[in-house]
């Protein structure tokens, strides 16, 4: 024990392992809070699809050799989480099928450009990397670390002044708008704050795993728990502390990263799924 | 001035008119029933009303005081609050959202408002429970809670007793009504003809044969039809 601890201690003089820690704990934190809304509004998939959308976008970037890749990253991946949420009423095509179909898509293209446009002598390696993450939060930049802090405080900050709103729109939109509410527009809001919060994640885990950190932590809350604020909060708990045990386990194990936080992720949710079911049928 | 005048609404989705030319009026302190075959596009005026889905043509008007943000709505149960995870009482405040622009903490008199309409849905007693595990009689008072807090003016109410047993709606019928005494207009869709009509003051039956109109006129009406129909039978025999 007393090794391990000697161990971390030498690694935390590292700024690259305090970076990683510090900003993979604001994903988490940030995506497990709006995962609540997403698994509750039956939308699990969205996250998905989008950071396979952001792959793509990834590939554009990368063979346009653009010097900033979140420029072209960020925004089509905002497009994509809009026209998303839009589908599911009054589109002929389901949200379901259309999220599958424009994830594959966007995956297909992707994994193509990089493969016909290549300038890097391993594109499989490049194409691992992105899809899972590998390394890549450990070679974090000062200013990619400040980069998704600023954006972490802003989605914290919308979520918390939000937070009934999104409530309200979660477990009734036809009520809130009816009473008022701008739905459409808190809707638009989410759609946002979810591509934002993907765009950041896929550094941490690639864009496989990235729905691992958007519905685990809501799923597992929801096993204990049995109000919005309880299950919001637990989840947010939770979240954090696999990130955080899950990126020291790597360091020290030598593990990928992102997969070893969804494996703390899964086995979480065992846990809870195991507590809420004696505590009597959750 | 009536709270809301339909005039010449058409309604539909999908390019289908269900509804053509419908013209009636709601005035405060009416207790009007809805009726009418499956189809024949209840719930699509009620979405109308509600401003959720624009008329094909024709055009709904509030007046005598009534904004659209001041109708209640007590909705179907839909898929998603089978399973959500909220108290009763976090359900009932989020009837204030509306109005609340962009504050994000209710005000202290809205809490003791949202308490007041448990007490008087009877549910002050489940107000920390989860909403999921409560029965449905229940989880129709609590949204009824709910949209009491939204309004008191104006409910519109579709299908409140629908999956429940006779007791329970028997229930539920009796706290319409005690709304409507307090001084609530009531708009309702309602199936059970038998049970929900004698309550009301006034009847909107879409489908075939239209009818809008006090519910006397409405069950002379019917009558009159049942003859008619009795006597033509009985002339081709």
């Amino acid at each position: 024990m007393e090794v391990l601890i000697e161990k971390l201690a030498a690694y935390m003089q590292f700024p690259f392992v305090r970076y990683a820690l510090v900003v993979g704990v604001l994903i988490a934190l940030c995506s497990s809070l709006l995962g609540v809304t997403l698994v509750l509004k039956r939308f699990s998939f969205i996250g998905d699809g989008l950071s396979h959308v952001a792959f793509g976008a990834l590939a554009v970037a990368t063979v346009l050799q653009a010097a900033n890749k979140m420029a072209v990253v960020l925004p089509l991946t905002l497009l994509a989480a809009v026209l998303l949420l839009r589908t599911g009423k009054d589109t002929k095509i389901k949200g379901d099928a259309a999220v599958a179909m424009i994830s594959v898509t966007s995956l297909a293209f992707g994994y193509l450009l990089m493969n016909v446009f290549s300038t890097s002598p391993n594109v499989s390696g490049d194409v691992c990397s992105t899809l899972f993450g590998s390394t890549s939060i450990l070679t974090l930049t000062k200013q990619e670390v400040q980069f998704s802090v600023l954006l972490s405080a802003a989605v914290l900050l919308l979520f918390g002044f939000f937070y009934q709103k999104i409530f309200a729109i979660t477990f009734d939109e036809d009520f809130a708008r009816a009473v008022g509410t701008n739905a459409g527009g808190y809707n638009l809001m989410l759609a946002v704050v979810i591509a934002v919060i993907i765009v950041l994640a896929m550094n941490l885990v690639g864009s496989l795993l990235i729905s691992a950190f958007v519905i685990f932590p809501a799923l597992s809350a929801m096993r204990l728990f049995r109000t919005f604020l309880a299950v919001t909060v637990c989840a947010a708990g939770l979240s954090v502390i696999c990130a955080l045990a899950g990126i020291l386990a790597s360091i020290l194990a030598g593990t990928p990263v992102g997969a070893t936080v969804v494996a703390a992720d899964a086995a979480v949710f065992l846990l809870c799924s195991a507590a809420g079911r004696m505590r009597g049928g959750a | 001035m009536a709270q809301i005048v339909c005039e010449n609404l058409s309604l539909g989705y999908g390019g289908k008119t269900i509804v053509e030319n419908l013209s009636f009026s709601v005035e405060a302190g009416m207790y009007l029933c809805i009726v009418g075959e499956n189809g024949a596009g209840k719930s699509t005026l009620m979405k109308a009303l509600l401003g959720l889905r624009p008329p094909l043509s024709g055009r709904v008007v509030f007046g005598d005081g009534l904004e659209k943000r001041d109708i209640g709505y007590l909705s179907q149960q839909t898929d998603v609050q089978k399973d959500f995870p909220a108290s009763v009482r976090e359900i009932v405040r989020s009837g204030f959202q509306g109005r609340m622009g962009f504050r994000p903490f209710y005000r202290r008199e809205e809490k003791e408002r949202a308490e007041k309409n448990m007490e008087r849905m009877g549910i002050a007693a489940l107000a920390g429970r989860c909403y999921r595990d409560l029965s449905g009689g229940q989880q129709q008072r609590v949204l009824l809670a709910r949209a009491l807090c939204a309004t008191e003016k104006l409910l519109l109410l579709d299908e409140p007793v629908s999956g429940l047993d006779p007791a329970v709606t028997a229930d539920m019928y009796r706290i319409i009504g005690e709304m409507h005494r307090s001084g609530v207009t009531i708009v309702m869709i309602t199936h059970d003809v038998r049970e929900a009509l004698p309550a009301a003051t006034h009847i909107l039956r879409l489908g075939r044969r239209l009818f809008f109109g006090t519910r006397d006129g409405y069950w002379c009406a019917m009558k009159r039809a049942r003859e008619d129909k009795e006597a033509r039978s009985a002339w081709k025999s």
